[in-house]
């Protein structure tokens, strides 16, 4: 399966996600830079962290006027899978591919640490095969993380279990101390209604090996591998 | 050209120099000229003060690849692999606009290390602050953290380790030390040396604007707040990340012969030094630099310090091929000169010369100043006291401090307790590396992709063992660094040092710098770790204070198998020892300032060959897999140690320290918060405990069973229990708003 990693003037976790991929779920992957529009190529999308454009007027806000952005709506509207990480969640929110939006953390400051997130639904191309309530240990790096969608939205997310990934404690509970960044509802990640587009905060790509503190990031990626192949299917 | 004094003192040179120029250049040097000479021969690029003293390091060593005199340094990891590395300062800019300063430093240091052909891997910041109840300095730390993270985070490289302390002595003249270590293939290693006669000199990446004008000599005079703001420049990591994409990806290339950063007196520094290292000359035209605005003079244009720029030698032939990756990252070049054959740098503007002057004189010709020595009267006499006048700690509630209270109150110490407010705010995670982050160990761990070996980072320098004897003030900040990356497992190879200090044109000023600079080097040579790039920082003063001598020392480690590596949090059921001495010191130790007050008294001595034992013995028992937990013992000694690590791990312990307080005449205080050098808490796998001992033994150095990990107490026999949750809350908060 051949992995495309959307890169941005600016984006930083580009690297990461290649090295995810290769080292990590040993398949092809290629850097794309944001003047391409030609993703015939691919299989699966990852839309890394960073700081597009500075994240200079907002973070994402710039990034989605970019002629690749174009290509990956028709990807995505196609059924192709695409992996929005960090900054790449907040390009995914900007562009509309996504509901709702990431806001400045709570607590006003950039916050890097090590969260745990629960497994909230199975039915995506990045969730296929997991476990409901199962726990992930991943870690955050992000200024502008609170995730937020207005009431309506909210419940109608929740009530379409397009809410798939929840920060908890190491045991799977939701508690106030286990929400690094004041989120909504604990959201750390979302999916369209199909579930082909999915966005997180946490990263994936930088857990694929239990030396840097954890390989968990693995079952995210490698589910496109299995479910990815179906929506590809469903497109031809 | 007319000179007046008020015109030699806008570009710090005295009449002596002037005329020393003068006699160099056989005429009076034009006004740019001046200004060029202004900052070449400043402190910050010439070290008139420091540079004989710089040659009693160490310097050699079989890894060494680069030492100093170029941008970085550079050793051999294997593998076809150097380790790049640099500390540097921004205490001046940091001390006017603390975010911007610390930000551009942290700029700065990164060019340093991709100009080399390296890839950064990682960052470290050492900070000094004045006490965080007087708003100023609080308003200082925030700033400069949030500089520190905000260009790091944005450029992609991780913040893995550092150093921060607060003292009196820092209140108006902060420190702000930012360290780079990269990686680069050793057969691509590239070097700031202009040559080839014809090849083409490109300027990189921003506009040039009047920020920053004069800001290496702004960095070598006292007191910056009587300066203007106009001085600190403005940092764009988002251009900082395309420029070093774009510089390496040129790299590369057959087609770029040096890469030089524009820092400190911009051009000026980046065209001398280019030429000079490489034994040509450049020809440039400003008129071909782009502005940020008009109006400029070639005076400002040269003397610029403005950001994210890069000199850039291209040969002719390669000139489209480079274009196109400038071109692809979005990036502007201006091609503003050529290299010549007659060693001068010549600037024109347009048709008119305004500068031609032989490129050594800048550099070689530089005056060099020894001063008088003489130490300060008041701290002889502090270093005198008797500290054990003080009273002990109390033996039984309502006699006094008891030793539970003075260690929950070491523990909340600002100089102890946690970091996380201020390291949660740095991504620590990215580029995929960091095995060991910020918090889990003496030093930060990082993996080398493709390869089994590590490398280990820290900081380090106790400024209150510099104040009150220079001299073991260097030797601790070498050895206390050192030791901390043995006992994550690394060996070290390799260090960079920033000497912070105050003028050195005062005889006690340079009485700190040389014996500073003489203890740094006697541990460096009995560790057999050679110092392979630095910077100085002089003039570090405010109002009538000079800061305690800090010699910021940042090492750096390898670990042959990265997976063989010790973090400092206990876990349950490790038997836990001593190793090193047993005797400690009061003198110069954060308890006697913090409990009573008092700055005092001496350092501890340190045996170098015990030291160096100790390190040896650590971190081998590491790499055989001897070890769950190592802990360097230094700032609030061993009782904070143990502390740390029963923190760390989450667990309690129950521990005798009746050996130490015999050993230490039966004083309490001495030995549960008694400072020495070459100490390291060590634990052994549960079951384990045998094959550590023995290979203590067999390395022959002294080691003491204290007890065991478990429970959620910490119990230290007859002298303090306390829940770990007290002990967490405490060192939780110590720099909580």
């Amino acid at each position: 399966m051949r992995f495309g990693v959307i890169t941005f003037p600016g984006s930083n976790g580009d690297h990461d996600a290649l090295m995810a991929v290769e080292l990590g779920l040993r398949q092809p992957v290629e850097a794309v830079w944001y003047r391409d529009t030609d993703l015939s190529r691919f299989d699966a999308l990852i839309i890394p962290g960073g700081f597009s454009y500075g994240d200079y007027l907002r973070a994402g806000a710039i990034a989605r006027f970019t002629p690749v952005m174009g290509a990956v709506a028709r990807f995505a509207e196609a059924g192709g899978p695409v992996l929005g990480i960090c900054n790449g969640f907040q390009i995914l929110t900007e562009a509309g591919l996504l509901p709702g939006a990431l806001l400045r953390n709570q607590q006003l400051t950039f916050v890097s640490t090590w969260v745990h997130v629960r497994v909230e639904s199975n039915r995506t191309c990045w969730t296929a095969g997991m476990t409901p309530g199962e726990v992930l240990r991943l870690p955050i790096a992000h200024g502008e993380g609170r995730y937020y969608a207005d009431p309506e939205t909210l419940a109608r997310l929740e009530a379409n279990g397009q809410v798939i990934f929840r920060y908890t404690d190491a045991a799977g509970n939701v508690t106030p101390e286990a929400d690094p960044n004041g989120a909504v509802n604990a959201i750390a990640g979302i999916a369209n209604e199909r579930g082909n587009v999915v966005g997180l905060m946490p990263h994936p790509e930088r857990a694929f090996d239990a030396l840097i503190g954890s390989d968990d990031g693995l079952k995210i990626l490698s589910a496109v591998l299995t479910a990815g192949v179906d929506a590809a299917t469903a497109r031809s | 050209m007319k000179v007046t004094p008020e015109v030699l003192a806008e570009v710090a040179l005295t009449e002596e120099e002037y005329q020393l120029i003068v006699d160099k250049l056989g005429r009076e040097p034009t006004l740019v000229e001046l200004g060029m000479f202004g900052a070449m021969w400043s402190e910050h690029c010439g070290y008139k003060h420091s540079r004989p003293l710089l040659k009693r390091f160490p310097t050699d060593g079989p890894r060494v690849v680069q030492g100093p005199g170029e941008n970085a340094g550079a050793v051999d990891i294997g593998d076809g692999l150097v380790a790049v590395l640099k500390i540097e300062s921004h205490n001046h800019p940091s001390a006017v606009e603390p975010y911007q300063g610390a930000a551009t430093g942290v700029g700065g240091i990164v060019r340093d290390i991709f100009t080399m052909g390296a890839r950064p891997v990682a960052l470290l910041n050492s900070l000094r602050f004045g006490p965080l109840d007087e708003p100023r300095n609080r308003y200082l730390f925030s700033g400069v953290v949030g500089g520190i993270g905000g260009y790091g985070n944005c450029l992609g490289v991780p913040t893995v380790a550092g150093d921060i302390f607060f003292d009196p002595g820092y209140s108006g003249n902060p420190l702000v030390n930012a360290m780079c270590v990269g990686i680069a293939r050793r057969d691509e290693l590239m070097r700031a040396r202009a040559s080839g006669p014809g090849n083409l000199v490109l300027l990189v990446g921003a506009d040039t604007g009047r920020d920053g004008i004069h800001g290496a000599t702004f960095a070598s005079v006292e007191d910056p707040e009587k300066s203007h703001r106009g001085v600190v420049q403005v940092g764009n990591p988002f251009l900082e990340k395309l420029l070093m994409e774009a510089c390496l990806e040129a790299l590369r290339t057959p087609h770029v012969v040096a890469m030089q950063d524009l820092g400190a007196a911009g051009l000026t520094s980046s065209t001398v030094e280019c030429a000079s290292r490489g034994g040509v000359g450049i020809e440039i035209d400003v008129a071909k630099v782009s502005r940020r605005e008009a109006g400029m003079t070639p005076y400002e244009v040269m003397l610029s310090e403005s950001q994210e720029r890069m000199l850039v030698i291209v040969r002719p032939e390669g000139l489209d091929e480079v274009r196109a990756i400038f071109d692809h990252y979005d990036l502007h070049f201006d091609i503003i000169g050529v290299v010549t054959d007659d060693g001068l740098v010549r600037v024109r503007d347009g048709e008119e010369v305004v500068a031609e002057v032989p490129a050594r004189l800048f550099t070689d010709e530089c005056p060099v100043y020894v001063r008088d020595a003489a130490e300060s009267p008041v701290i002889a006499a502090l270093r005198a006291r008797d500290v054990r006048a003080v009273p002990d700690l109390a033996d039984r509630d309502g006699a006094g401090v008891t030793p539970a209270e003075a260690l929950l109150r070491l523990l909340a110490s600002p100089n102890i307790g946690s970091r996380e407010p201020v390291t949660r705010t740095y991504d620590s995670t990215i580029m995929t590396n960091t095995v060991l982050g910020p918090l889990m160990g003496d030093a930060a761990v990082l993996r080398v992709k493709g390869t089994s070996f590590g490398l280990a980072v820290k900081t380090d320098c106790n400024p209150r063992y510099g104040y009150l004897d220079p001299y073991l003030g260097g030797v601790h900040a070498v050895a206390e660094a050192a030791r901390n990356v043995s006992c994550v497992g690394a060996e070290p190879i390799a260090v960079t040092d920033c000497l912070n200090f105050g003028s050195p044109e005062r005889p006690e000023g340079y009485y700190q710098l040389t014996r500073a600079i003489d203890g740094m080097a006697d541990a460096c040579r009995a560790l057999g770790v050679p110092v392979v790039s630095g910077n100085v920082s002089l003039y570090n003063e405010s109002g009538d204070a000079a800061i305690p001598p800090t010699p910021t020392v940042g090492v750096l480690g390898r670990l042959a198998d990265v997976r063989r590596h010790a973090g400092m949090g206990f876990v349950a059921g490790g038997a836990v020892y001593l190793v090193g001495p047993l005797e400690a010191t009061l003198g110069a130790s954060e308890y006697l300032a913090l409990i009573h007050g008092q700055v005092a008294g001496a350092p501890p001595a340190l045996d170098l060959a015990l030291e160096a034992a100790v390190q040896r013995a650590v971190r081998s028992a590491i790499a055989a897999g001897l070890v769950v937990a190592a802990h360097d013992t230094s700032e609030g000694g061993l009782a904070v140690a143990v502390a740390e690590s029963c923190i760390a791990g989450g667990i309690g312990g129950r521990f005798d320290l009746a050996p130490v307080l015999r050993a230490n005449g039966g004083r309490r205080d001495v030995a549960l918060f008694g400072e020495a050098g070459a100490r390291v808490l060590l634990q052994a796998p549960p079951g384990g405990k045998a094959a550590l001992e023995a290979h203590l033994r067999a390395h022959d150095v002294p080691f003491q069973h204290l007890g065991a990990a478990g429970g959620d107490a910490l119990v230290i026999e007859g002298l303090l229990a306390v829940p770990l949750a007290a002990l967490t809350r405490a060192w939780r908060g110590a720099l909580a708003q």
